[in-house]
């Protein structure tokens, strides 16, 4: 009877107490024994610097211990950095190859107006000394310049007979062109030449062929000194070229000099302005050529530039690092347990300075936290040292290979923040149990 | 027929004096097994503030049994343990550490320091959890170790010390933080003859200045300078005689 009525004094009398100091939540454990002990100033309380201290104090005093813990972490977080690294390095440098034709391509046409009739017309015009104007520029390698010739009803055949009874087919473009055209496009010859500055100057008739268009005109050699007849006309057959970079359509026309247009097919005005420039100079080139075609009215001509994005890169990169993350995930899980397991052996290990700490005053929360903190900074520590090698390996090999070397420095911080994540979730379990360990039992013997 | 001591450092926050500072009542404490072991027995124990009793009997008799009671280490199957008169049972395990971190020292048998750490550290750490002003910590774990008389070994880490030396650290941790009894769990097996001797007169002094003291032994040297004997038997509690303080 004395017992009950003493217990419920202790409850009064602590519920008192805590009405004063506020929500019985907010209580501590220091202050919730009015009776035996006094509440501790908050200055003094067990904060988390002190946990901090106490946790992270022994991390080095084992360092062969330290390494083993480390290993695993270390690795995960170097795959998957690495991995990052690598795909992205790498992936731009495929882009970089795939987009070195399309890098490297400027064109230039005159600015379309609609009429209002429907109709566009083009609002400017190049100049016919347009290679010479551009060629001055930085970063311009070479320039052609292009005009599709219309043919009207003229027909382009290999022979001199006109067959009025033979079908309708569909005939090769004409085009007409400067004579740095294959080197602008990096087209390839596969049999005779290409015409030539003096061709051009005269204003020869002659021609080069795409391959199709050959193949089509029943012409595969020069030797023979073949001829193509444009509207009746015969003109003489260089060349054929069988592979263009860019201006695909190339292959399945005749081209002939841009001066023989002019003189024979009565050409007016140029179509566009193909310009061959060195890597990365795609905006400034941009910028300048139409000011240096046209200076009094460089809005009249519309540019078409690289610019430094580029999409392939990202799918690229995209599928490699699928790959690759799946693979580091799984290093990183065999990391994340073997935190867990030298976590767990540390704990039991450690089960009498547990109980003396508990013994001392530490409650089950204070040890938990003791122990998370410790797994959390070995994880943190392991995901730093693994991003910082990841970074090293990917430049290394970069330099290596004559790479341009690319990690987002995101992923490099991503990968010491998940090495600290990895130790919490590997800490977890060993802390649950530390703060299990019962005093009484970790201070015998 | 205890001794009441009137010293008001160690006095603790009862209202009245004749409220004990420890008081077990009944205290019956059994592990289920099987089979089932009684280690405490209707044990029944008051200790004022400023006793110095010693608990002795053979190993196996419910002796650590007992000092984990009064610790607050373990609780009784039965019966109730009173601090100040507060019924310890009700509390909870945040309390109850509260209580361990600031009202009670405990110096074990294996001296339990932490061997990776300075003396000075391991005396540090219990002012960690009883709240201490910390501008104070520094100065009262030196003036402690000084009162131990380990002030030129702060700097040293345990395994470097004699057993009497490190087991005079581990009297200066349970003393630091100023709690009202310190409980020892056969402070002198693991020391000789005159390292014993050491902590002994260190106890003495302790008890001195008011500190109550809770020793158990098997040793009849250190039983006899307790003030009270207790005798434990397979876990019955008998008095032995009362010493005149």
């Amino acid at each position: 009877m004395t017992e009950v009525t003493r217990t419920e004094e202790t409850e009064s009398a602590r519920v008192a107490d805590s009405a004063e100091e506020g929500s019985a939540q907010e209580r501590s454990a220091e202050e919730a024994v009015p009776a035996l002990v006094e509440p501790i100033p908050r200055a003094d309380r067990f904060r988390f610097t002190d946990l901090l201290i106490e946790a992270t104090t022994d991390i080095g005093s084992r360092p062969g211990r330290l390494v083993m813990t480390l290993v695993g972490t270390v690795l995960g977080i170097g795959a998957l950095v690495a991995t990052f690294g690598f795909a992205q390095t790498a992936a731009h440098q495929i882009a970089r190859q795939f987009d070195a034709v399309k890098a490297t391509q400027v064109v230039v046409a005159p600015a379309q107006a609609q009429t209002s009739g429907g109709t566009s017309v083009a609002t400017g015009r190049l100049p016919w000394d347009s290679v010479e104007r551009v060629e001055r520029l930085v970063g311009v390698e070479s320039a052609a310049l292009v005009a599709d010739v219309p043919l009207g009803n003229d027909t382009v055949t290999a022979v001199p007979v006109n067959d009025p009874s033979a079908p309708a087919v569909a005939q090769p473009a004409l085009i007409a062109a400067t004579p740095d055209l294959l080197d602008v496009v990096r087209g390839t010859l596969t049999t005779g030449r290409m015409f030539d500055s003096g061709h051009e100057a005269r204003g020869d008739r002659v021609v080069v062929l795409g391959a199709r268009a050959a193949e089509r005109l029943g012409i595969n050699r020069v030797d023979s000194q073949p001829s193509v007849f444009i509207g009746g006309v015969p003109y003489a057959v260089l060349g054929v070229f069988g592979d263009v970079q860019t201006r695909g359509d190339l292959l399945d026309a005749v081209v002939m000099p841009l001066e023989t247009a002019r003189k024979e097919r009565a050409l007016g005005a140029a179509g566009q302005l193909q310009i061959r420039i060195a890597m990365g100079t795609g905006p400034q080139v941009g910028e300048q050529a139409a000011i240096a075609l046209v200076p009094g009215a460089p809005e009249t001509l519309e540019v078409a530039a690289p610019t430094a994005s580029s999409a392939l890169g990202e799918n690229v990169q995209a599928d490699v690092n699928i790959v690759f993350l799946i693979l580091g995930g799984i290093v990183l899980l065999a990391g994340a347990l073997g935190i867990a397991n030298v976590t767990m052996l540390t704990v039991m290990e450690r089960i009498p300075e547990i109980g003396l700490r508990r013994a001392l005053g530490a409650t089950r929360r204070q040890i938990a936290w003791q122990f998370m903190i410790e797994s959390i900074v070995i994880g943190l520590l392991g995901g730093l040292l693994g991003a910082a090698l990841a970074v090293f390996a990917v430049v290394g090999f970069s330099l290596a290979q004559q790479w341009t070397p690319i990690v987002d420095p995101w992923i490099a911080v991503g990968g010491a923040v998940l090495g600290a994540v990895t130790g919490l979730v590997a800490g977890g379990f060993p802390a649950r149990r530390a703060a299990r360990v019962e005093p009484v039992t970790a201070l015998r013997g | 027929m205890t001794v009441s001591l009137s010293d008001p450092l160690t006095e603790p926050l009862s209202e009245t004096r004749s409220v004990p500072l420890l008081e077990l009542r009944d205290v019956t404490r059994s592990f289920p097994g099987p089979p089932e072991v009684q280690a405490l027995k209707g044990v029944n124990l008051r200790v004022d503030a400023g006793d110095y009793v010693s608990i002795v009997g053979p190993s196996g008799s419910g002796k650590s049994t007992m000092l984990n009671i009064l610790g607050l280490l373990d609780r009784p199957s039965v019966g109730e343990y009173r601090i100040d008169g507060v019924l310890t049972g009700t509390l909870s395990e945040d309390e109850r550490a509260a209580v361990r971190a600031r009202r009670i020292g405990f110096v074990f048998q294996s001296f339990h320091l932490m061997s990776r750490r300075t003396v000075f550290d391991n005396v540090m750490m219990p002012m960690l959890y009883s709240g201490v002003p910390r501008a104070e910590r520094e100065a009262r774990a030196l003036q402690t170790l000084e009162r131990v008389g380990l002030e030129h070994r702060t700097r040293f880490l345990p395994g470097t010390l004699s057993g009497g030396e490190r087991q005079r650290v581990a009297v200066a941790r349970a003393v630091v933080s100023k709690p009202s009894v310190l409980l020892a769990d056969e402070p002198t097996g693991n020391l000789d003859a005159t390292t014993s001797g050491e902590v002994l007169r260190l106890f003495d002094d302790l008890r001195a200045d008011g500190l109550t003291l809770i020793v158990i032994t098997h040793d009849a040297v250190v039983a006899e300078r307790a003030d009270r004997r207790v005798r434990i038997s397979d876990g019955r509690l008998t008095e032995v005689e009362s010493a005149a303080a």
